[in-house]
């Protein structure tokens, strides 16, 4: 699928958030979008989801402008996953699974609730509470749910946040195979440099709201003159523009 | 409508209250405590009292019907703050499901929870008090009826302040009925209430409802005009209270409110 943010402004009051951004995703590509705290990435996910109506701009999913006429239909190809919503956390990870799968109108659910589970490593604690798993269960598990509908468009916000660097990598590693065997177009919104070079074709750099820069990182990182992401991204970020 | 979704979304709070036996006897324990306390208050009344016949009756027939009116309202209530307490905001509403199925699911699940909480304090009722509220007769599924269109309206409205105030709004969701017992005219009739408040509380449906109770259960007689009176006045109210639900909703996505609520 390939996702076209156009002219995107949201207003909060006087405050503006996000400042006519644009860019796109092509078809299989995953966008890395970075920038510092407060720089309008959760409001731009939050327009993307359809969670926020921007106060100006178009969203177009194939060409498909995502308005409360289209929300439904296109929904049902999109997911996402972060580590700051939670499932219900008195249900197991099964109920949950079971229950994300019928939202999502998934067909055989009983067969991509096992296959999440075996892909994921989460037979272990399948019918634990979601609310009694540890960080990386959890972040584990919200992938799962995020992958139930074989969604064709993804967006993982700081996937890996708060995890040991091995739970980390498995996550990162499964996200690429995942990628490679099947059709899936991403946004990554992430603080983890690294992550991000190793996960994202392209990127976009956003302060205050706008877009500052983008592109590949190996072409930020030259035209920055910094030996990697990171130090591109504090330069970025520490800059007076 | 796909139902395959209001279907999982009611699986949803199924599975909440199947897992948990504290929440279970929670749903039971309140309306049990009502039916034993007022049924001990209009017994005194009874032996110190000519008023009426069927103090017990009446009284107990009124508390029983208010009580399903209440859980009706806080059932939708709690299923709603569930989703916030659990931080799932998001997830549910990036989840391609229209509102009406997710409002259809919750009014759909709040009488399951209704009725785990107030069958077995009807039950109880009948051999404790002699009381059975099934003495009203075919009139009571009319009656519950509307009153559960009420009880779910007002889960709406507050539901609708949830979304668009937030989780702070969720003191309203436990006074609001309270804020509207004296004006249902619950245990009295509406004579008792100063004119001028006589006709707001004809607004309600509650007042109609219960007027209605005590006539079937004092005079034996049925107002079926008083009955399409309340069932009306109910949907009106239910109509209204999805229009808000929806202009909420439109309101949280402009300030972007939906978006990581929690706890």
């Amino acid at each position: 699928m390939k996702l076209e943010a156009k002219n995107l402004i949201k207003k909060f009051n006087k405050t503006i958030a996000v400042n006519n951004i644009s860019f796109e995703i092509k078809k299989n590509e995953t966008l890395g979008m970075l920038g510092p705290n407060g720089c309008g990435k959760t409001t731009s996910i939050g327009m993307l989801l359809g969670l926020i109506t921007p106060s100006s701009g178009e969203i177009l999913i194939d060409g498909i402008s995502l308005n409360s006429r289209n929300r439904v239909k296109l929904l049902s190809f999109m997911n996402f996953s972060s580590p700051y919503v939670e499932l219900p956390k008195k249900l197991t990870v099964k109920q949950n699974l079971e229950v994300y799968a019928r939202l999502y109108g998934v067909k055989k659910i009983d067969e991509r609730v096992n296959e999440m589970v075996e892909d994921l490593n989460l037979k272990k604690f399948l019918n634990k509470k979601s609310g009694e798993l540890s960080s990386g269960q959890k972040n584990r598990v919200s992938l799962a749910k995020s992958l139930i509908n074989k969604p064709k468009l993804l967006f993982l916000d700081e996937p890996t946040a708060s995890l040991d660097p091995d739970i980390g990598d498995f996550i990162r590693k499964y996200i690429e195979k995942y990628k490679k065997n099947n059709e899936l177009t991403m946004l990554l919104a992430s603080h983890n440099m690294r992550e991000v070079e190793r996960l994202c074709d392209k990127i976009i750099m956003m302060k205050q709201g706008i877009i500052v820069d983008r592109g590949s990182c190996n072409d930020l990182i030259k035209k920055h003159g910094r030996a990697n992401l990171e130090d591109t991204f504090l330069k970025i970020a520490r800059s007076e523009k | 409508m796909n139902w395959s979704k209001i279907f999982a979304l009611s699986l949803r709070h199924v599975y909440l209250i199947r897992g948990s036996f504290p929440r279970i006897l929670d749903l039971i324990y309140w309306p049990t405590i009502q039916i034993f306390l007022w049924g001990f208050i209009s017994k005194f009344f009874t032996l110190n009292s000519s008023i009426y016949e069927n103090t017990v009756g009446i009284i107990l027939s009124a508390a029983i019907l208010y009580d399903f009116l209440f859980r009706a309202s806080i059932s939708y209530n709690m299923m709603f703050l569930e989703e916030i307490w659990s931080r799932n905001f998001t997830n549910l509403f990036i989840a391609p499901i229209r509102i009406c199925e997710i409002i259809t699911a919750l009014t759909l699940t709040a009488i399951f929870r209704t009725l785990i909480g107030l069958v077995p304090a009807a039950l109880l009722a009948i051999p404790l008090f002699n009381v059975s509220i099934l003495e009203i007769g075919v009139p009571l599924v009319f009656l519950l009826i509307t009153l559960y269109i009420f009880g779910v309206t007002l889960g709406l409205l507050v539901t609708s302040g949830l979304i668009r105030f937030g989780p702070s709004f969720e003191n309203i969701a436990w006074a609001s009925l309270f804020f509207l017992a004296p004006l249902g005219c619950i245990y009295y009739p509406i004579e008792i209430l100063p004119e001028w408040l006589q006709i707001i509380a004809k607004l309600l449906p509650l007042v109609h409802i219960f007027e209605e109770m005590r006539s079937i259960l004092i005079y034996d007689i049925i107002n079926h005009f008083q009955i399409l009176k309340a069932i009306f006045i109910s949907f009106l109210y239910f109509v209204v209270g999805i229009f808000i639900f929806y202009l909420s909703y439109d309101g949280a996505k402009s300030r972007g409110t939906l978006i990581n609520m929690g706890e």
